[in-house]
């Protein structure tokens, strides 16, 4: 069982129909005996760090996702609450991956929108079949800095983590719901790790 | 690197697309969920509704609507037409909807754009502004085009993105349906007056069109309707020659 995780923050509808597109169902919940038990979790996310990290909060949620087990997906804003802070209302995040999620400078074109490529730096199984020049869609202000967990690099501006993985924490950047043949094989992916 | 975007609007009235649509294949042309899919298959980027229903009647299998073509295809889609509360987007949004465009309704009520970008992001508010070029002036334009204000088009893109707006839709109607391509000189205008992705829009009539907008002024998405619903150009044409022009699309 699928499990996406609800919160404030959420184009769960827009995941969920990805996923059924691909033949799986899945539920949308917050209840914590459900996300434990689900065989995959995913984090969507369309909106603000500060108030998404404060309804995870509420619900005691930040500290069970630190818990999980089983294969978990950021989306996003799902892939920013995963490290350790954003500039975003400067927010204290999960703190899965140690890096700092930045604003891009306000001088240039933001936000990031539309349909960019990324360069993995390692054979990421997420990654497994998506090539140099398939393009994704990105939408977002913020960005996480490149570190060791990060497993893709896409530039915009300036290099940022376009996919990071720790353990069985998974995170990318762009919308693989989204993004057409190219994100439907990511989920794909995610699925049969 | 960022892709330029080809984006086809699509019309809606009462739940069905109107003008006239030649795409082969096509069980009913009529049926926006069939035609969103196959501009999907053709690589659009995005795709742009907007529902031009004059009655209330019509309004209503809007929603519905934006439910079926979510679950249908697989490229991100704004919807727009006659927004004016944050309830009428939230129902868009939590129908599958990734943007909605606001025209009108931000005019009479700028403070409604910081409302919804509030509440939904910035990413998700996408301000249409109609442009028309009276006594030399560029000025914004309410209600379809109809009705002049005094508003310069440049001095409200850049209120739009102060207030919130993640996106300008920024549309000729000097050019909309003639065919004689974009009006680069506003659109150019608003580019540089914006920190936020600009899509041009109306007159798009040859590749050379998206090339020449482009190339000339900082625009990241443009914009068509009437040109791909009669099949004058295919997309993944207008995505080659843009390609032999050294302007990068995602193919």
């Amino acid at each position: 069982m699928i499990a996406i995780l609800k919160y404030n923050s959420g184009n769960t509808m827009s995941v969920q129909v990805a996923l059924r597109r691909l033949g799986h169902e899945s539920v949308v919940t917050s209840d914590p005996e459900i996300l434990r038990k689900a065989d995959r979790v995913i984090i969507p996310g369309v909106g603000e760090a500060r108030s998404a990290m404060s309804s995870l909060r509420e619900r005691g949620l930040d500290s069970l996702i630190l818990t999980l087990k089983q294969p978990v997906l950021g989306i996003c804003l799902g892939l920013q609450l995963m490290c350790s802070r954003s500039e975003e209302n400067n927010t204290e995040c999960l703190g899965i991956f140690d890096t700092i999620v930045r604003r891009f400078p306000s001088d240039e074109r933001v936000p990031h929108m539309g349909w960019n490529n990324f360069k993995s730096l390692s054979c990421a199984p997420l990654l497994k079949g998506l090539k140099k020049d398939d393009d994704l869609y990105y939408v977002h202000s913020y960005y996480a800095d490149p570190v060791d967990d990060t497993t893709a690099v896409c530039n915009y501006i300036l290099p940022f983590s376009a996919a990071m993985q720790r353990n069985n924490f998974y995170a990318v950047q762009f919308h693989p719901e989204k993004s057409a043949e190219a994100g439907a094989q990511l989920l794909k992916n995610f699925l049969e790790l | 690197m960022l892709k330029k975007r080809i984006i086809p609007c699509l019309d809606i009235k009462n739940g069905r697309t109107v003008k006239g649509i030649s795409f082969v294949n096509l069980r009913d042309a009529g049926d926006p969920v069939e035609l969103a899919r196959a501009y999907a298959e053709q690589s659009a980027d995005e795709l742009v509704f907007l529902d031009i229903s004059a009655t209330d009647e019509g309004r209503k299998t809007f929603t519905p609507l934006v439910k079926k073509i979510a679950e249908a295809i697989n490229i991100p889609f704004t919807v727009g037409g006659g927004i004016s509360t944050r309830e009428d987007v939230s129902m868009l949004i939590s129908s599958g909807a990734d943007k909605v465009s606001v025209n009108t309704a931000a005019i009479l009520n700028p403070s409604l754009i910081t409302g919804l970008a509030d509440e939904f992001g910035s990413q998700c508010v996408v301000v249409a502004i109609d442009a028309r070029l009276v006594d030399g002036r560029w000025v914004v334009c309410t209600h379809g085009g109809k009705r002049i204000t005094t508003l310069s088009a440049v001095t409200w893109a850049h209120e739009a993105e102060r207030l919130g707006a993640g996106e300008i839709l920024l549309t000729s109607v000097n050019r909309d349906g003639t065919g004689e391509g974009f009006s680069l000189d506003i659109t150019s205008a608003v580019c540089n007056s914006v920190n936020i992705p600009v899509i041009a829009s109306g007159g798009a009539g040859s590749p050379e069109h998206f090339r020449e907008v482009f190339a000339e002024t900082g625009c990241t998405a443009a914009l068509a309707a009437t040109l791909f619903h009669y099949g004058i150009i295919r997309i993944p044409d207008l995505k080659k020659y843009l390609s032999e022009n050294n302007i990068e699309t995602r193919c």
